[in-house]
């Protein structure tokens, strides 16, 4: 199953940054470089590779396929995907959301919009969850809910930590009321998880808002984010809707909720594996 | 795309269902729907206002008190939105910021302390959107309150009495018992909301009220709510003290089934209650 996986999203990964080939040389060291969507620099595809897809230059973090997020996270071979099974049904019977999915599907090779399951993260047992901002934004729909809230508890049961890679654009408003509940239940899974004396570590990434960030995503014991990554609750041309005019740069981001004590560290994409494997380490995991 | 243009200009065919599910939002967005300040005097005795957060400030968007339900001892939370515009701008129209759900929490708290019922009066657009709630962390303060309200051990129940929007609805409705006014809305978008983002177009707004199931009926069969509370004919503004009896006979009945059960089993059903709510097949 995750073999697919991989293999699909090799297929279809095609990187933010726009792929182009240096051709100044003579030919004999043709490199392949690559334009950084951010600050539109030729950067050496290989060093943005090894760079976990980061700017060298500027340090932009491209968003990532969950795939891609797990390859760099768990210990290889380690990850026992989970919860797959669930297929969404369409509570508001809104046209076409059915097909919308089946076709995430084939695109992604995912079966919805976040990846669950449990995997070794610097030789610790954790459970992990992932989220894909390619798949409808990763809105949180029931099966969403459904995913995390079953992380939880298995999590619970088997006395691991919890570790969560969020993205989402917020509630599935395809489903209408159903989806806004999703937020009530994966928070008290969370509550649950915590009162068993678990750890739960969120890494916040490019985008996450509305109700993710108004539910599990704000709630890790500990929250890490990527540098520059869009978080908050109402998107920020909502509010210079309301507001009348623009908001400054840099508002919403995670240095900005750094510097409001929202969360705890900012972390780069080239660290945080070694930060979640000390973590987990320091909680006795 | 005549068709399409047609529904947009509000030719919409509607059965005469649909047409009752439109009279009852345009009930919830009367001028003098009852508010917040209408239903506490009316329901309880010796209500007593507590404010603040402790952190910040005291948010006028939201009330929290103490006050008698019979002989029981309750704590009250609701969103408050003003009659006329004085208090209308003063409670932020009913949109509370981030300290405005801090303060409701420091009351559930309590309320967990000294082993009191919740009862909270749900009527907002939404949290409030702008610069100071995000600065000020609204997802988190949300966030919280969803979590600490699945860990009461106490009843709590709530009362959707005007248009519960969103999370700024939920912050304050991880209830027990979700009882709805006939004719109140509850929803995760406003419907002009729903129709701009999934239909990219905001005049598409009476099909968006049909199709997102906002009104009580369609949420009881959804089973996102357990009660409706009946209103006075034509509308709870028609005869406030009406609609505020009928809370309260629904509020008394509620309370003493749930009254009964331990502080464990108040926990478990409320888990249970919300980790059941969700639409997928398991293959
Ligand atoms: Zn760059």
């Amino acid at each position: 199953m995750l073999k697919d996986l991989f293999k699909k999203a090799k297929y279809i990964s095609v990187p933010m940054a726009k792929r182009a080939i240096n051709e100044m040389g003579d030919g004999d060291n043709m490199e392949e470089y690559i334009i950084c969507v951010k600050c539109e620099k030729k950067i050496s595809a290989e060093q943005y590779e090894n760079m976990r897809k980061v700017c060298p230059l500027c340090g932009y973090h491209t968003r990532l396929y969950a795939v891609e997020r797990l390859e760099y996270t768990a210990d290889p071979g380690s990850f026992d995907e989970k919860y797959n099974n669930l297929q969404t049904l369409n509570p508001l019977e809104f046209e076409g959301y059915l097909e919308k999915i089946e076709k995430l599907q084939r695109i992604t090779g995912l079966d919805e919009a976040v990846i669950t399951g449990f995997c070794r993260i610097g030789g610790r047992e954790t459970g992990l969850g992932i989220m894909d901002s390619n798949f409808l934004m990763a809105s949180m729909g029931s099966v969403v809910g459904e995913k995390l809230a079953r992380l939880f508890e298995e999590a619970e049961e088997r006395k691991l930590p919890v570790v969560i890679f969020a993205a989402s654009g917020g509630a599935r408003m395809h489903e209408g009321i159903i989806s806004l509940m999703q937020m009530a239940k994966v928070s008290a899974a969370v509550g649950r998880h915590s009162d068993a004396g678990l750890l739960y570590i969120t890494v916040l990434t490019d985008p996450t808002t509305g109700g993710v960030t108004a539910s599990f995503a704000s709630l890790g014991d500990i929250i890490l984010a990527e540098p520059g990554a869009v978080v908050g609750f109402t998107g920020r041309r909502v509010i210079e809707g309301t507001i009348g005019h623009k908001l400054p740069d840099g508002f919403q981001t995670s240095e900005f909720l750094l510097s409001h004590g929202y969360i705890d560290k900012i972390i780069c994409r080239t660290d945080i594996k070694k930060a979640l494997a000390m973590l987990l380490r320091m909680h006795g995991g | 795309m005549s068709n399409i243009n047609n529904i947009n200009s509000g030719e919409l065919k509607l059965t005469p269902r649909e047409e009752a599910v439109i009279k009852r939002y345009e009930i919830s967005k009367h001028k003098n729907r009852p508010v917040v300040n209408d239903y506490i005097y009316k329901i309880f005795d010796d209500f007593i206002e507590l404010h603040g957060d402790r952190g910040f400030s005291d948010d006028k968007a939201i009330i929290t008190g103490l006050a008698r339900l019979n002989n029981i001892c309750v704590t009250i939370i609701g969103h408050v939105k003003g009659k006329n515009t004085n208090e209308k701008i003063a409670s932020n129209f009913g949109m509370p910021h981030p300290e405005g759900y801090r303060k409701a929490l420091r009351q559930m708290i309590l309320a967990d302390k000294f082993k009191r019922p919740v009862i909270t009066f749900v009527d907002t657009p939404g949290a409030y959107c702008g610069v100071s709630a995000e600065e000020r962390g609204q997802g988190e303060a949300i966030a919280r309150n969803l979590l600490e309200m699945s860990r009461l051990k106490v009843p709590v129940i709530s009362i959707i009495t005007g248009e519960g929007s969103s999370g700024g609805a939920l912050g304050i409705a991880q209830a027990n018992k979700v009882l709805m006014l006939e004719n109140a809305t509850y929803s995760v978008i406003s419907a002009k909301g729903f129709a701009s983002i999934l239909w990219k177009d905001p005049k598409r707004e009476k099909e968006a009220i049909i199709k997102q199931k906002m009104t009580a009926d369609d949420l009881k069969s959804l089973g996102v709510i357990d009660g409706i509370i009946p209103e006075p004919n034509e509308g709870a503004h028609k005869d406030p003290a009406t609609a505020a009896a009928a809370i309260k006979t629904s509020l008394e009945l509620h309370l003493e089934a749930l009254m009964k059960m331990t502080p464990d089993e108040i926990y478990e059903q409320r888990y249970k209650k919300f980790r059941s709510m969700g639409f997928f097949n398991e293959n």
